[in-house]
């Protein structure tokens, strides 16, 4: 059971000190502080490592060639999500041609760097950005990087987690630091209350469709108002997931009761999070950051992209607005046309984005009972991981899924990206739960637009992009 | 690491906003575990009309004929942004190029150029757009591109700065401070013992 830290009482006029009020980052940030570089920059100390099969042997072997050991293995964990196959029955082949490779020399190099690996049959295998909250291996306070860009996910759970390149992890393995400007801050404000079928990942999708892809660039962005406060742990993940979509160096979520209620006791966390260090994790009253953002989420409605970015968003009962003609081109909508009622091809509820039993729970509860639309030339759902596929499982969402039309997958990142192999039909047109409409991102040629797992459902249902509060679920 | 101090090339525009690193080097170009045998598959969405048989499309800038050897990208707001693949920087690398100009750029792509010898310039719209299909000089040390008889000044932070001149490994930099990371370390594994995984009532 988890304790809160005792309420914070008012310091002794004698104990008051002149410090100025700090922004979590800064105290996470002060609290990793190792030593200043010849040059200015500072080393701050990483506490954990996440590598997954895709950007991990490579990692891995480059550090063996060089002769250079993993410092504290025992920080450091692998997993296989990005190239696995997710189709029942999975081994180490995949659909990707040479696919197996990856696999092979992670589960190598991963043994002989001793450091602990969630295997393709592990029964904790899963996306990384879900399994390592699952398992406490993120902790609040924590620094964590990862070879992957969506590690900002992490940050939910009150930790500094942020996606790096391949050199940037073997420079954190084989030293336990990274050296590193102090990243600037901002605070984006959510106030107000959600509307019935709005979620976490329209906030995301509305943030970035206002400010830009590039809006959050290189800044940590704090999250937090009273729309971010209701949210539980699985949405808040969903809504840092997207900071990298932002620009974003990361962003990240206070701690706070529920944080610690929710990962008290997983393997690798305390079992008790007692005591004022929990408690200080929390920017101070006061405390001032490079920029400001302040949204009313009572405002905002289910949103779906229209172009080939992100930013290129709008409210589900929306049109498309003029963009740059490339991205008209490639997904074949003018300026003008009404985003609703656009027919697909493909659904897709997965990654680490909407992967989670909170995500699949909604998604079932609009399909129950019914069937997806016969021009539903492929739908998907995969579990972000192992121990969601059998939580799901026991409430017989997998059988929900499969009546209405849709394949139930083991876990892993699957058609978020195309990684060669399985994927969809030439030019279909797709309704994700994912985080990138990027040209090909989901293949050569295929269109994406990004939504909630509500959305996408309705979608489904629909045969054509539709507003999930008009469905009854 | 290959040290950065000047170079002179053609400068090829690629002035779209939100280049990412799918398109630079799609997962599916990927295809093992090392770090070369990429710059085949550099741009291969807009650099071939049909990736698989490799027929290039006339139209893609770094298929035109004065492309040939360049070393200088320019390019939009927000380069590099996605996936942290640094096999984007690899490719990139391994094709020739050796510096972006941009708007602005990604920052886990970024700092994967700074670990690779590539060097990010940011400048203004306006400057890039009028520097394409010139011959550019480049001077890191200086901090200037000269672009005919126009000089830009850029700014990069000192440790990228010192990194690319020098050709420095950041590893071997970083070794060097061990004492200090091992003194740390051992304050902070009394101060916050749960973040130290090797604990024995940890091992089950």
């Amino acid at each position: 059971m988890a304790a809160m830290p005792g309420a914070r009482r008012p310091l002794a006029k004698s104990r008051m000190t002149i410090a100025l009020p700090r922004t979590l980052v800064d105290k996470i940030w002060d609290a990793h502080y190792v030593a200043d570089t010849a040059s200015g920059a500072a080393l701050i100390a990483i506490d954990r490592v996440f590598l997954h099969e895709r950007t991990g042997a490579s990692a891995l072997k480059s550090m063996a060639t060089a002769g250079r050991p993993v410092r504290d293995p025992a920080r450091v964990f692998a997993v296989m999500d990005h190239i696995v196959d997710t189709r029942p029955g999975r081994g180490d082949t995949t659909t990707m041609q040479g696919g197996s490779a990856f696999i092979t020399e992670t589960r190598s190099a991963a043994h002989d760097a001793g450091i602990t690996l969630f295997d393709v049959t592990d029964r904790d295998q899963g996306i990384t950005h879900v399994i390592s909250p699952e398992l406490g291996i993120v902790l609040p306070g924590l620094t964590l990087v990862a070879p992957d860009s969506h590690t900002c996910t992490q940050g939910a759970l009150g930790a500094l987690a942020w996606g790096i390149g391949s050199s940037e992890a073997e420079h954190a393995m084989a030293t336990g630091v990274l050296r590193m400007a102090r990243p600037k801050t901002m605070r984006v404000t959510f106030d107000g209350r959600l509307s019935p079928g709005v979620t976490a990942k329209d906030m995301a999708l509305a943030l970035i469709a206002q400010y830009g892809s590039g809006g959050g660039a290189g800044h940590v962005v704090e999250f937090t108002g009273s729309a971010v406060r209701a949210l539980r742990i699985e949405a808040r993940m969903t809504l840092c997931n997207m900071a990298t979509e932002f620009a974003a160096m990361t962003g990240i979520i206070a701690p706070d009761e529920e944080t610690y209620s929710w990962l008290a006791g997983r393997r690798y966390a305390p079992e008790i999070f007692e005591g004022p260090y929990w408690a200080s994790l929390i920017t101070d009253e006061g405390a001032t950051f490079d920029r400001e953002i302040m949204i009313d989420a009572s405002t905002l409605a289910p949103m779906v992209t229209w172009g080939t970015s992100p930013e290129q968003a709008i409210p589900i009962d929306g049109t498309v607005p003029q963009g740059p003609a490339r991205a008209h081109d490639y997904i074949g909508l003018d300026a003008g046309a009404r985003i609703e009622g656009t027919p697909i091809d493909a659904a897709f509820i997965g990654s680490c984005t909407n992967s989670r039993l909170s995500d699949l729970r909604r998604a079932a509860a609009l399909l129950r009972g019914k069937h997806i639309s016969p021009a539903i030339r492929t739908a998907l759902v995969v579990p972000g991981s192992s121990s969601v596929k059998r939580a799901a499982e026991a409430e017989g969402l997998d059988k929900v899924f499969i009546a209405a039309g849709f394949q139930w997958r083991e876990s892993g990142c699957s058609l978020c990206f195309y990684a060669g192999g399985e994927g969809f039909t030439p030019g279909s047109r797709t309704i994700s739960s994912t985080n990138r409409n990027f040209e090909g991102r989901q293949g050569p040629g295929i269109r994406t637009h990004i939504a909630s797992p509500e959305t996408v459902a309705a979608s489904a249902l629909a045969g054509a992009i539709a507003d999930p509060r008009k469905i009854a679920g | 690491m290959t040290p950065f101090t000047t170079l002179t090339s053609i400068a090829v525009p690629l002035l779209r906003d939100n280049v990412d690193t799918d398109t630079i080097i799609p997962s599916r170009e990927m295809r093992s575990t090392g770090r070369t045998g990429l710059a085949d598959g550099l741009f291969a969405p807009w650099r071939y009309i049909d990736a698989e048989a490799r027929t290039p499309d006339p139209d893609f800038t770094l298929n035109q004929p004065a492309a040939i050897g360049a070393a200088i990208l320019l390019g939009g707001a927000n380069f590099g942004c996605g996936s942290s693949r640094e096999h984007a920087v690899w490719a990139l690398r391994e094709y020739g190029i050796r510096c972006i100009v941009a708007e602005s750029f990604a920052p886990i792509f970024r700092a994967n150029c700074i670990r690779n010898g590539l060097l990010p310039i940011e400048l203004g719209g306006d400057a890039i757009r009028a520097m394409q299909w010139h011959d550019v000089n480049v001077d890191l040390a200086a901090g200037q591109l000269r672009d005919g008889t126009v000089i830009h000044t850029f700014t990069i932070e000192p440790e990228p700065r010192e990194m690319l001149l020098e050709g420095l490994d950041a590893i071997d930099l970083t070794l060097k401070q061990l004492p200090a990371i091992d003194t740390w370390t051992q304050t902070d594994r009394i101060a916050r013992p749960w973040v130290y995984l090797d604990r024995p009532e940890k091992i089950a």
